[in-house]
Protein backbone atom coordinates (compact mmCIF):
# COMPACT_ATOMS: atom_id res chain seq x y z
CA UNK A 1 0.00 0.00 0.00
CA UNK A 2 1.39 3.36 -0.81
CA UNK A 3 2.05 5.61 1.97
CA UNK A 4 -0.57 8.71 0.74
CA UNK A 5 -3.09 5.35 1.17
CA UNK A 6 -2.08 4.22 4.16
CA UNK A 7 -1.68 7.94 5.77
CA UNK A 8 -5.55 8.61 4.46
CA UNK A 9 -6.24 5.31 6.35
CA UNK A 10 -4.65 6.23 9.82
CA UNK A 11 -6.99 9.03 9.33
CA UNK A 12 -10.44 7.59 8.81
CA UNK A 13 -9.29 5.92 11.47
CA UNK A 14 -9.02 8.14 14.33
CA UNK A 15 -12.31 9.90 12.83
CA UNK A 16 -14.39 6.69 13.19
CA UNK A 17 -12.57 6.29 16.57
CA UNK A 18 -13.68 9.86 17.78
CA UNK A 19 -17.12 9.44 16.33
CA UNK A 20 -17.78 6.24 18.80
CA UNK A 21 -15.64 8.00 21.41
CA UNK A 22 -18.92 10.63 21.32
CA UNK A 23 -21.60 7.81 20.86
CA UNK A 24 -20.12 6.83 24.75
CA UNK A 25 -18.93 9.69 26.43
CA UNK A 26 -22.36 11.17 27.75
CA UNK A 27 -22.68 7.91 29.41
CA UNK A 28 -18.98 7.92 30.66
CA UNK A 29 -19.94 10.90 31.93
CA UNK A 30 -23.07 10.09 33.40
CA UNK A 31 -21.36 7.25 35.48
CA UNK A 32 -18.79 9.53 37.06
CA UNK A 33 -20.97 12.11 37.64
CA UNK A 34 -23.04 9.84 39.56
CA UNK A 35 -20.24 9.23 41.98
CA UNK A 36 -19.33 12.79 42.60
CA UNK A 37 -21.41 15.47 44.97
CA UNK A 38 -23.05 18.38 43.01
CA UNK A 39 -20.84 21.27 44.20
CA UNK A 40 -18.03 19.16 43.11
CA UNK A 41 -20.19 18.50 39.31
CA UNK A 42 -21.00 22.30 39.48
CA UNK A 43 -17.29 23.43 40.21
CA UNK A 44 -15.36 21.30 37.30
CA UNK A 45 -15.50 18.58 34.83
CA UNK A 46 -13.31 15.66 35.24
CA UNK A 47 -13.52 11.55 34.20
CA UNK A 48 -12.23 10.61 37.67
CA UNK A 49 -14.93 9.30 39.81
CA UNK A 50 -15.50 10.97 43.15
CA UNK A 51 -16.50 9.32 46.40
CA UNK A 52 -20.09 10.29 46.59
CA UNK A 53 -21.97 7.78 44.96
CA UNK A 54 -23.63 6.80 48.58
CA UNK A 55 -24.74 10.37 49.67
CA UNK A 56 -26.48 10.48 46.23
CA UNK A 57 -28.13 6.69 46.57
CA UNK A 58 -29.84 8.09 49.86
CA UNK A 59 -30.59 11.02 48.42
CA UNK A 60 -31.58 9.38 45.49
CA UNK A 61 -34.01 6.67 47.27
CA UNK A 62 -35.16 9.60 49.52
CA UNK A 63 -37.18 10.76 46.82
CA UNK A 64 -37.92 7.67 45.06
CA UNK A 65 -37.71 4.55 44.48
CA UNK A 66 -36.51 3.52 41.26
CA UNK A 67 -36.62 -0.30 42.08
CA UNK A 68 -40.09 0.22 42.29
CA UNK A 69 -40.40 1.35 38.85
CA UNK A 70 -37.63 -0.77 37.60
CA UNK A 71 -40.07 -3.79 39.22
CA UNK A 72 -43.09 -1.86 37.10
CA UNK A 73 -41.15 -1.93 33.89
CA UNK A 74 -40.57 -5.75 34.18
CA UNK A 75 -43.62 -6.54 35.39
CA UNK A 76 -44.61 -4.96 31.88
CA UNK A 77 -42.05 -5.72 29.45
CA UNK A 78 -41.37 -9.60 30.22
CA UNK A 79 -45.55 -10.29 29.59
CA UNK A 80 -45.81 -7.89 26.35
CA UNK A 81 -42.58 -9.53 25.00
CA UNK A 82 -43.51 -13.14 25.69
CA UNK A 83 -47.36 -12.43 24.09
CA UNK A 84 -45.75 -11.18 21.28
CA UNK A 85 -43.35 -13.61 20.66
CA UNK A 86 -45.85 -16.23 20.98
CA UNK A 87 -49.00 -14.38 18.96
CA UNK A 88 -46.77 -13.45 15.89
CA UNK A 89 -44.99 -16.93 15.84
CA UNK A 90 -48.39 -18.51 15.20
CA UNK A 91 -49.99 -15.98 13.55
CA UNK A 92 -47.06 -15.71 10.87
CA UNK A 93 -47.18 -19.65 10.80
CA UNK A 94 -50.62 -20.02 9.42
CA UNK A 95 -50.35 -17.24 7.07
CA UNK A 96 -47.08 -18.82 5.64
CA UNK A 97 -47.96 -22.40 5.64
CA UNK A 98 -51.80 -22.63 5.54
CA UNK A 99 -54.17 -21.77 2.55
CA UNK A 100 -57.22 -20.41 4.00
CA UNK A 101 -59.51 -17.46 2.69
CA UNK A 102 -59.27 -13.75 3.64
CA UNK A 103 -55.07 -14.50 4.60
CA UNK A 104 -54.10 -12.20 1.64
CA UNK A 105 -56.64 -9.33 3.14
CA UNK A 106 -54.74 -10.33 6.10
CA UNK A 107 -51.65 -9.73 5.05
CA UNK A 108 -52.72 -6.24 3.27
CA UNK A 109 -54.00 -5.11 6.72
CA UNK A 110 -50.52 -5.60 8.33
CA UNK A 111 -48.95 -3.80 5.78
CA UNK A 112 -50.89 -0.83 5.98
CA UNK A 113 -51.16 -0.63 10.03
CA UNK A 114 -46.93 -0.93 9.94
CA UNK A 115 -47.04 2.55 7.84
CA UNK A 116 -49.82 4.27 10.19
CA UNK A 117 -48.14 6.52 12.81
CA UNK A 118 -48.88 5.88 16.17
CA UNK A 119 -50.62 9.37 16.94
CA UNK A 120 -53.64 8.47 15.29
CA UNK A 121 -54.61 6.05 17.68
CA UNK A 122 -53.71 7.44 20.74
CA UNK A 123 -56.88 9.11 21.61
CA UNK A 124 -58.84 6.35 20.48
CA UNK A 125 -57.20 4.18 22.52
CA UNK A 126 -57.20 6.21 25.69
CA UNK A 127 -61.27 6.20 24.73
CA UNK A 128 -61.15 2.53 24.50
CA UNK A 129 -58.82 1.83 27.95
CA UNK A 130 -61.57 4.08 29.74
CA UNK A 131 -64.65 2.42 28.05
CA UNK A 132 -63.49 -0.85 28.92
CA UNK A 133 -62.55 0.81 32.38
CA UNK A 134 -58.46 0.08 32.20
CA UNK A 135 -57.20 3.38 32.83
CA UNK A 136 -54.30 3.11 35.77
CA UNK A 137 -54.08 -0.24 34.89
CA UNK A 138 -51.16 -2.19 33.08
CA UNK A 139 -53.33 -4.73 30.69
CA UNK A 140 -53.79 -2.36 28.03
CA UNK A 141 -49.76 -2.11 28.41
CA UNK A 142 -49.54 -5.71 27.66
CA UNK A 143 -52.91 -7.24 26.06
CA UNK A 144 -51.97 -4.93 23.38
CA UNK A 145 -48.74 -7.18 22.24
CA UNK A 146 -50.63 -10.24 21.13
CA UNK A 147 -51.21 -8.21 17.91
CA UNK A 148 -47.70 -6.50 16.71
CA UNK A 149 -48.11 -6.21 12.93
CA UNK A 150 -44.20 -5.59 12.66
CA UNK A 151 -43.52 -9.08 14.47
CA UNK A 152 -45.84 -10.83 11.86
CA UNK A 153 -44.54 -9.30 8.90
CA UNK A 154 -40.86 -10.29 10.30
CA UNK A 155 -41.65 -13.80 11.13
CA UNK A 156 -43.68 -14.57 8.16
CA UNK A 157 -41.08 -13.91 5.95
CA UNK A 158 -38.02 -15.73 8.19
CA UNK A 159 -40.78 -19.36 7.96
CA UNK A 160 -41.12 -18.55 4.47
CA UNK A 161 -37.22 -18.99 4.01
CA UNK A 162 -36.45 -21.57 6.74
CA UNK A 163 -39.10 -24.16 6.88
CA UNK A 164 -39.42 -26.94 4.65
CA UNK A 165 -42.97 -28.28 3.85
CA UNK A 166 -41.51 -31.78 3.56
CA UNK A 167 -40.49 -31.86 7.36
CA UNK A 168 -44.18 -31.08 7.87
CA UNK A 169 -45.66 -33.88 5.49
CA UNK A 170 -43.51 -36.09 7.46
CA UNK A 171 -44.48 -35.50 10.82
CA UNK A 172 -48.40 -35.45 9.74
CA UNK A 173 -47.61 -38.67 8.35
CA UNK A 174 -46.78 -39.80 12.28
CA UNK A 175 -49.51 -38.89 12.68
CA UNK A 176 -48.50 -35.69 14.82
CA UNK A 177 -51.54 -32.64 15.39
CA UNK A 178 -51.08 -29.42 13.86
CA UNK A 179 -50.45 -27.49 16.87
CA UNK A 180 -47.80 -30.30 18.68
CA UNK A 181 -46.70 -29.41 15.27
CA UNK A 182 -46.32 -26.19 15.54
CA UNK A 183 -44.84 -26.16 19.34
CA UNK A 184 -42.71 -29.14 18.44
CA UNK A 185 -41.27 -28.95 15.51
CA UNK A 186 -41.50 -25.36 13.84
CA UNK A 187 -41.09 -23.15 17.14
CA UNK A 188 -37.38 -24.55 17.84
CA UNK A 189 -36.74 -23.82 14.09
CA UNK A 190 -38.10 -19.73 14.59
CA UNK A 191 -35.98 -19.55 17.49
CA UNK A 192 -33.39 -17.40 16.09
CA UNK A 193 -36.22 -15.20 14.21
CA UNK A 194 -38.13 -15.03 17.36
CA UNK A 195 -34.81 -13.77 19.50
CA UNK A 196 -33.96 -11.21 17.44
CA UNK A 197 -37.28 -9.65 17.56
CA UNK A 198 -38.31 -10.51 20.96
CA UNK A 199 -34.82 -8.32 22.01
CA UNK A 200 -36.22 -4.99 20.09
CA UNK A 201 -39.03 -5.92 20.98
CA UNK A 202 -38.28 -6.37 24.81
CA UNK A 203 -36.18 -2.65 24.50
CA UNK A 204 -39.37 -1.09 22.93
CA UNK A 205 -41.62 -1.88 25.72
CA UNK A 206 -38.92 -0.91 28.56
CA UNK A 207 -38.48 2.68 26.69
CA UNK A 208 -42.05 3.10 26.24
CA UNK A 209 -42.91 6.82 27.62
CA UNK A 210 -45.83 8.03 26.03
CA UNK A 211 -48.40 5.09 26.20
CA UNK A 212 -47.58 4.86 30.20
CA UNK A 213 -47.93 8.74 30.65
CA UNK A 214 -50.88 8.64 29.59
CA UNK A 215 -52.68 5.74 31.32
CA UNK A 216 -50.92 5.36 34.20
CA UNK A 217 -52.11 7.69 37.28
CA UNK A 218 -51.16 5.99 40.81
CA UNK A 219 -47.33 7.50 42.03
CA UNK A 220 -46.38 3.60 42.66
CA UNK A 221 -47.73 2.18 39.41
CA UNK A 222 -45.27 3.79 37.33
CA UNK A 223 -42.68 2.73 34.76
CA UNK A 224 -38.60 3.39 35.02
CA UNK A 225 -39.36 5.97 31.91
CA UNK A 226 -42.38 7.95 33.94
CA UNK A 227 -40.19 7.89 36.97
CA UNK A 228 -37.11 9.10 36.02
CA UNK A 229 -39.01 12.31 34.70
CA UNK A 230 -40.37 12.96 37.98
CA UNK A 231 -36.89 13.90 39.14
CA UNK A 232 -37.74 16.83 36.92
CA UNK A 233 -39.73 18.13 40.01
CA UNK A 234 -36.32 17.71 42.15
CA UNK A 235 -36.09 21.52 42.47
CA UNK A 236 -32.27 22.16 44.65
CA UNK A 237 -30.43 21.13 41.14
CA UNK A 238 -27.11 21.95 42.48
CA UNK A 239 -27.65 19.99 45.57
CA UNK A 240 -29.17 16.86 43.87
CA UNK A 241 -27.49 16.76 40.41
CA UNK A 242 -25.24 13.57 41.22
CA UNK A 243 -28.30 12.04 42.55
CA UNK A 244 -30.45 12.97 39.20
CA UNK A 245 -27.16 11.26 37.50
CA UNK A 246 -27.16 8.29 38.99
CA UNK A 247 -31.09 7.92 38.85
CA UNK A 248 -30.52 8.15 34.84
CA UNK A 249 -27.25 5.64 35.01
CA UNK A 250 -29.66 3.27 36.81
CA UNK A 251 -32.24 3.20 34.39
CA UNK A 252 -29.41 2.99 31.54
CA UNK A 253 -27.21 0.31 33.02
CA UNK A 254 -29.84 -2.73 32.52
CA UNK A 255 -29.99 -1.64 28.57
CA UNK A 256 -26.17 -1.73 28.26
CA UNK A 257 -25.99 -5.26 29.46
CA UNK A 258 -28.88 -6.65 27.78
CA UNK A 259 -26.87 -5.26 24.58
CA UNK A 260 -23.46 -6.44 25.67
CA UNK A 261 -24.83 -9.79 25.13
CA UNK A 262 -27.19 -9.34 22.09
CA UNK A 263 -25.97 -6.93 19.91
CA UNK A 264 -25.84 -9.53 17.18
CA UNK A 265 -29.38 -10.01 17.28
CA UNK A 266 -30.32 -6.67 18.15
CA UNK A 267 -27.97 -5.55 14.38
CA UNK A 268 -29.47 -7.98 12.37
CA UNK A 269 -33.14 -7.11 13.08
CA UNK A 270 -32.25 -3.64 12.05
CA UNK A 271 -30.32 -4.87 8.35
CA UNK A 272 -33.25 -7.40 8.33
CA UNK A 273 -36.29 -4.68 8.30
CA UNK A 274 -34.30 -2.70 5.62
CA UNK A 275 -33.77 -5.69 3.28
CA UNK A 276 -37.61 -6.79 2.87
CA UNK A 277 -36.37 -9.58 0.05
CA UNK B 1 -61.86 -42.76 -5.58
CA UNK B 2 -62.86 -42.93 -1.88
CA UNK B 3 -58.95 -42.82 -1.24
CA UNK B 4 -58.44 -39.19 -3.06
CA UNK B 5 -61.68 -37.62 -1.37
CA UNK B 6 -60.51 -38.82 2.21
CA UNK B 7 -56.94 -37.54 1.66
CA UNK B 8 -58.99 -34.14 0.16
CA UNK B 9 -61.56 -33.79 3.51
CA UNK B 10 -57.95 -34.25 5.77
CA UNK B 11 -56.26 -31.43 3.56
CA UNK B 12 -59.46 -28.79 4.14
CA UNK B 13 -59.56 -29.92 7.69
CA UNK B 14 -55.70 -29.07 8.11
CA UNK B 15 -56.15 -25.65 6.61
CA UNK B 16 -58.87 -24.57 8.67
CA UNK B 17 -57.32 -25.02 11.64
CA UNK B 18 -55.39 -21.81 10.43
CA UNK B 19 -58.85 -19.73 11.80
CA UNK B 20 -57.87 -20.94 15.13
CA UNK B 21 -54.13 -20.19 14.77
CA UNK B 22 -54.70 -16.46 13.87
CA UNK B 23 -57.81 -15.62 15.68
CA UNK B 24 -56.25 -14.30 18.52
CA UNK B 25 -54.00 -12.01 16.36
CA UNK B 26 -57.29 -11.02 14.58
CA UNK B 27 -59.57 -9.86 18.02
CA UNK B 28 -56.67 -7.91 20.05
CA UNK B 29 -55.45 -6.56 16.44
CA UNK B 30 -59.44 -5.18 16.06
CA UNK B 31 -59.99 -3.95 19.60
CA UNK B 32 -56.39 -2.43 20.09
CA UNK B 33 -55.21 -1.55 16.48
CA UNK B 34 -57.88 -0.92 13.88
CA UNK B 35 -61.01 0.14 16.56
CA UNK B 36 -58.60 3.51 18.39
CA UNK B 37 -57.79 4.54 14.60
CA UNK B 38 -61.56 4.65 14.10
CA UNK B 39 -62.25 5.71 17.20
CA UNK B 40 -60.11 8.70 16.55
CA UNK B 41 -61.52 9.53 13.26
CA UNK B 42 -65.07 9.31 14.90
CA UNK B 43 -64.41 11.76 17.81
CA UNK B 44 -62.39 14.01 15.26
CA UNK B 45 -65.58 15.19 13.94
CA UNK B 46 -67.58 15.31 17.42
CA UNK B 47 -67.39 17.84 20.47
CA UNK B 48 -66.39 15.71 23.11
CA UNK B 49 -64.94 16.67 26.54
CA UNK B 50 -63.42 12.92 27.70
CA UNK B 51 -66.56 12.50 29.70
CA UNK B 52 -70.67 12.07 28.54
CA UNK B 53 -71.35 11.74 25.26
CA UNK B 54 -69.84 13.27 22.00
CA UNK B 55 -72.23 15.94 20.22
CA UNK B 56 -71.74 15.94 15.99
CA UNK B 57 -69.54 19.28 15.21
CA UNK B 58 -69.42 18.21 11.50
CA UNK B 59 -66.05 19.58 10.17
CA UNK B 60 -65.70 22.67 12.47
CA UNK B 61 -62.66 20.88 14.34
CA UNK B 62 -61.28 20.38 11.17
CA UNK B 63 -61.62 24.21 10.15
CA UNK B 64 -60.71 25.14 13.61
CA UNK B 65 -57.15 23.23 13.06
CA UNK B 66 -56.53 24.96 9.78
CA UNK B 67 -57.36 28.62 11.14
CA UNK B 68 -54.93 27.86 13.77
CA UNK B 69 -51.68 29.89 13.61
CA UNK B 70 -50.27 27.68 17.02
CA UNK B 71 -51.03 23.88 14.55
CA UNK B 72 -49.08 25.61 11.93
CA UNK B 73 -46.45 26.99 13.90
CA UNK B 74 -45.56 23.86 15.63
CA UNK B 75 -45.66 21.71 12.64
CA UNK B 76 -43.15 24.36 11.12
CA UNK B 77 -41.36 23.41 14.07
CA UNK B 78 -41.52 19.85 14.12
CA UNK B 79 -40.71 20.20 10.10
CA UNK B 80 -37.27 22.52 11.26
CA UNK B 81 -36.20 19.78 13.99
CA UNK B 82 -36.97 16.92 11.67
CA UNK B 83 -35.65 19.06 8.67
CA UNK B 84 -32.05 19.46 10.69
CA UNK B 85 -32.09 16.35 12.18
CA UNK B 86 -32.39 13.98 8.94
CA UNK B 87 -29.98 15.93 6.96
CA UNK B 88 -27.07 15.24 9.94
CA UNK B 89 -28.56 11.97 10.44
CA UNK B 90 -28.36 10.18 6.72
CA UNK B 91 -25.30 12.42 5.80
CA UNK B 92 -23.50 10.85 8.64
CA UNK B 93 -25.17 7.46 8.43
CA UNK B 94 -24.00 8.16 4.24
CA UNK B 95 -20.58 9.16 4.63
CA UNK B 96 -20.36 5.95 7.04
CA UNK B 97 -21.86 4.11 4.37
CA UNK B 98 -19.54 5.37 1.80
CA UNK B 99 -16.24 4.66 3.90
CA UNK B 100 -16.86 1.08 5.09
CA UNK B 101 -17.54 -0.05 1.70
CA UNK B 102 -14.46 1.33 0.00
CA UNK B 103 -12.50 -0.81 -2.01
CA UNK B 104 -9.57 0.88 -1.52
CA UNK B 105 -9.03 1.91 2.06
CA UNK B 106 -10.71 -1.93 3.41
CA UNK B 107 -11.56 -0.53 6.20
CA UNK B 108 -12.09 -2.69 9.58
CA UNK B 109 -13.95 -3.63 12.52
CA UNK B 110 -17.27 -3.01 11.07
CA UNK B 111 -19.00 -4.87 13.91
CA UNK B 112 -17.65 -2.96 16.42
CA UNK B 113 -17.95 0.21 15.02
CA UNK B 114 -21.42 -0.39 14.37
CA UNK B 115 -22.35 -1.60 17.90
CA UNK B 116 -20.58 1.32 19.21
CA UNK B 117 -22.61 3.60 17.12
CA UNK B 118 -25.98 2.17 17.70
CA UNK B 119 -25.68 2.62 21.27
CA UNK B 120 -27.66 5.97 21.58
CA UNK B 121 -30.43 4.26 19.90
CA UNK B 122 -30.84 1.86 22.83
CA UNK B 123 -31.24 4.43 25.71
CA UNK B 124 -35.26 5.66 26.54
CA UNK B 125 -35.29 9.21 25.26
CA UNK B 126 -36.61 10.16 29.01
CA UNK B 127 -33.10 8.89 30.10
CA UNK B 128 -31.54 10.75 27.11
CA UNK B 129 -33.32 13.80 27.64
CA UNK B 130 -32.87 13.94 30.84
CA UNK B 131 -28.86 13.11 30.72
CA UNK B 132 -28.85 16.00 27.86
CA UNK B 133 -31.02 18.76 29.94
CA UNK B 134 -28.33 18.08 32.90
CA UNK B 135 -25.14 18.34 30.88
CA UNK B 136 -26.62 21.42 29.05
CA UNK B 137 -27.60 22.98 31.96
CA UNK B 138 -26.07 26.74 31.20
CA UNK B 139 -25.04 27.29 34.88
CA UNK B 140 -24.66 23.83 36.25
CA UNK B 141 -24.12 21.81 32.93
CA UNK B 142 -20.94 19.95 31.89
CA UNK B 143 -20.69 21.17 28.49
CA UNK B 144 -20.43 24.39 29.19
CA UNK B 145 -17.41 23.48 31.56
CA UNK B 146 -15.63 21.65 28.71
CA UNK B 147 -16.18 24.59 26.31
CA UNK B 148 -15.47 27.44 28.53
CA UNK B 149 -12.24 25.07 29.64
CA UNK B 150 -11.23 24.70 25.83
CA UNK B 151 -11.79 28.32 25.52
CA UNK B 152 -14.18 28.11 22.99
CA UNK B 153 -16.25 30.48 24.54
CA UNK B 154 -16.21 32.63 27.73
CA UNK B 155 -19.60 32.43 28.65
CA UNK B 156 -21.87 30.28 29.21
CA UNK B 157 -24.44 29.43 26.25
CA UNK B 158 -27.75 29.05 27.45
CA UNK B 159 -28.31 25.93 25.13
CA UNK B 160 -31.75 24.91 25.95
CA UNK B 161 -33.13 28.45 26.84
CA UNK B 162 -32.78 30.41 23.84
CA UNK B 163 -34.72 29.94 20.34
CA UNK B 164 -31.55 30.52 18.42
CA UNK B 165 -30.11 27.05 19.46
CA UNK B 166 -32.96 25.53 21.33
CA UNK B 167 -34.89 23.61 18.36
CA UNK B 168 -31.28 22.64 16.90
CA UNK B 169 -30.08 21.35 20.46
CA UNK B 170 -32.98 18.53 19.30
CA UNK B 171 -31.66 17.94 15.85
CA UNK B 172 -28.58 17.21 16.99
CA UNK B 173 -29.82 14.95 19.88
CA UNK B 174 -31.89 13.29 16.97
CA UNK B 175 -28.67 13.00 14.63
CA UNK B 176 -26.80 11.53 17.19
CA UNK B 177 -29.55 8.92 18.69
CA UNK B 178 -30.61 8.10 15.49
CA UNK B 179 -27.31 7.99 13.06
CA UNK B 180 -26.23 4.82 14.09
CA UNK B 181 -29.86 3.01 12.83
CA UNK B 182 -30.03 4.47 9.97
CA UNK B 183 -26.12 3.60 9.16
CA UNK B 184 -26.96 -0.20 9.71
CA UNK B 185 -29.72 -0.28 7.24
CA UNK B 186 -27.70 1.76 4.55
CA UNK B 187 -24.50 -0.86 5.39
CA UNK B 188 -27.38 -3.67 4.76
CA UNK B 189 -28.02 -2.59 2.02
CA UNK B 190 -24.70 -2.33 0.65
CA UNK B 191 -23.79 -5.87 1.68
CA UNK B 192 -26.81 -7.22 -0.24
CA UNK B 193 -25.10 -5.96 -3.33
CA UNK B 194 -23.89 -9.10 -5.34
CA UNK B 195 -20.56 -9.28 -5.11
CA UNK B 196 -20.22 -9.58 -8.49
CA UNK B 197 -20.90 -6.23 -9.60
CA UNK B 198 -18.22 -4.89 -8.03
CA UNK B 199 -15.61 -7.41 -9.33
CA UNK B 200 -16.56 -7.27 -13.01
CA UNK B 201 -16.46 -3.40 -12.14
CA UNK B 202 -12.94 -3.95 -10.91
CA UNK B 203 -12.13 -5.94 -14.19
CA UNK B 204 -13.15 -3.14 -16.44
CA UNK B 205 -10.89 -0.74 -15.24
CA UNK B 206 -13.89 1.11 -13.31
CA UNK B 207 -12.20 4.08 -10.01
CA UNK B 208 -14.05 3.71 -6.70
CA UNK B 209 -15.86 6.79 -7.42
CA UNK B 210 -17.06 5.14 -10.79
CA UNK B 211 -18.12 2.16 -9.17
CA UNK B 212 -19.97 4.00 -6.41
CA UNK B 213 -21.88 6.46 -8.37
CA UNK B 214 -23.00 3.70 -10.88
CA UNK B 215 -23.22 0.48 -8.75
CA UNK B 216 -23.42 1.76 -5.25
CA UNK B 217 -25.84 4.38 -5.04
CA UNK B 218 -28.03 3.58 -7.43
CA UNK B 219 -28.65 0.01 -5.83
CA UNK B 220 -29.00 1.93 -2.46
CA UNK B 221 -31.91 3.95 -3.57
CA UNK B 222 -34.97 1.90 -2.92
CA UNK B 223 -33.65 1.59 1.05
CA UNK B 224 -32.76 5.41 1.40
CA UNK B 225 -36.44 6.01 0.37
CA UNK B 226 -37.29 3.35 3.47
CA UNK B 227 -34.88 4.90 5.60
CA UNK B 228 -36.08 8.79 4.74
CA UNK B 229 -39.77 7.69 4.94
CA UNK B 230 -39.78 5.89 8.29
CA UNK B 231 -37.51 8.91 10.22
CA UNK B 232 -40.70 11.08 7.95
CA UNK B 233 -43.55 9.15 9.87
CA UNK B 234 -41.51 8.99 12.86
CA UNK B 235 -39.94 12.29 12.85
CA UNK B 236 -42.67 14.14 12.42
CA UNK B 237 -44.65 12.21 15.95
CA UNK B 238 -41.24 13.69 17.41
CA UNK B 239 -42.83 14.08 21.13
CA UNK B 240 -40.04 12.61 23.90
CA UNK B 241 -37.61 14.81 23.28
CA UNK B 242 -38.77 18.36 23.00
CA UNK B 243 -41.10 17.41 25.64
CA UNK B 244 -38.84 16.70 28.59
CA UNK B 245 -35.90 18.91 27.17
CA UNK B 246 -37.85 22.13 28.11
CA UNK B 247 -38.59 24.74 30.60
CA UNK B 248 -38.45 23.77 34.31
CA UNK B 249 -41.28 21.09 34.25
CA UNK B 250 -41.81 18.65 30.99
CA UNK B 251 -44.84 19.67 28.87
CA UNK B 252 -44.57 23.34 29.64
CA UNK B 253 -45.79 24.76 26.28
CA UNK B 254 -42.39 24.11 24.93
CA UNK B 255 -40.58 26.68 26.33
CA UNK B 256 -38.29 28.98 25.15
CA UNK B 257 -41.38 30.84 23.49
CA UNK B 258 -42.80 27.68 22.13
CA UNK B 259 -39.99 27.26 19.68
CA UNK B 260 -39.45 23.22 21.15
CA UNK B 261 -43.98 22.80 20.99
CA UNK B 262 -44.16 19.70 18.31
CA UNK B 263 -47.58 19.15 16.88
CA UNK B 264 -48.02 15.71 18.94
CA UNK B 265 -46.83 17.54 22.49
CA UNK B 266 -49.91 20.23 20.57
CA UNK B 267 -52.36 16.89 20.34
CA UNK B 268 -51.52 16.05 23.60
CA UNK B 269 -51.90 19.27 25.36
CA UNK B 270 -55.74 18.77 23.68
CA UNK B 271 -56.01 15.27 23.83
CA UNK B 272 -55.12 14.58 27.69
CA UNK B 273 -54.55 18.44 29.56
CA UNK B 274 -57.43 20.71 28.69
CA UNK B 275 -59.69 17.84 27.15
CA UNK B 276 -60.78 19.12 24.02
CA UNK B 277 -60.57 15.71 22.60
CA UNK B 278 -62.68 16.19 19.51
CA UNK B 279 -60.17 18.70 18.14
CA UNK B 280 -57.09 16.70 19.56
CA UNK B 281 -58.47 13.80 17.09
CA UNK B 282 -58.57 16.32 14.61
CA UNK B 283 -55.27 17.57 14.89
CA UNK B 284 -54.11 13.85 14.57
CA UNK B 285 -55.84 13.48 11.46
CA UNK B 286 -54.50 16.35 10.06
CA UNK B 287 -51.36 15.97 10.20
CA UNK B 288 -51.64 12.05 9.21
CA UNK B 289 -53.02 13.01 6.23
CA UNK B 290 -50.31 15.53 5.68
CA UNK B 291 -47.35 12.90 6.11
CA UNK B 292 -49.46 10.77 3.76
CA UNK B 293 -49.29 13.34 0.54
CA UNK B 294 -45.34 13.76 1.55
CA UNK B 295 -44.88 10.12 1.27
CA UNK B 296 -46.81 9.82 -2.13
CA UNK B 297 -45.08 12.59 -3.47
CA UNK B 298 -41.46 11.01 -1.82
CA UNK B 299 -42.60 7.54 -3.58
CA UNK B 300 -43.84 9.67 -6.53
CA UNK B 301 -40.30 11.86 -7.15
CA UNK B 302 -37.45 8.98 -5.83
CA UNK B 303 -39.40 5.79 -7.36
CA UNK B 304 -39.56 7.51 -10.56
CA UNK B 305 -35.75 8.23 -10.83
CA UNK B 306 -34.78 4.71 -10.57
CA UNK B 307 -36.25 3.71 -14.04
Amino acid sequence: MAMATKIKRGIIYVCLILLGIMCFLPFLLMIVNATRSGVEITHSFTLIPGRNLKENWIALFDYVNLFRGFGNSLIVAIPATILTAYFSSITAYAMAVYRFKGSAWLFKIIVVFMMIPAQLSLIGFYNLCQKLHMVDSYLPLILPAIASPGTVFFLRQYVQATLSKALLEAARIDGAGELHIFHRIVLPIMAPGIATMSIGGFIGNWNNYLVPLILLNTPDKMTLPVMITTLNAATDLQKNQGAIYLGVAISVVPILIVFCFCSKYIISSISAGSVKE
Amino acid sequence: MAKTSAVKTKKRDINRIAYLFVLPFIIVFLVFSVYPVLRTFYLSFMNYKGYGDPTWAGLDNYVRVVKDKFFWRDLLNTIKIWGVNIILQLGLAFLLTVIFSDIKYKIRGLAVFRAVYYLPNLIAATSVAFLFKTLLDWKYGSFNQILMGLGITQQQVNWLGSTATAPYVISVLGAWMWFGNSFIMLMAGVQGIPKDYFEAAAIDGAGRWKVFAKITLPLLRPIMLYVFVTSLIGGLQLFDLPFLMNGAAPGTAGEPAGSLQTVVMYLYKFGFETHQVGYASAIAYTLFFIILIVSIIQFKTIGKEED
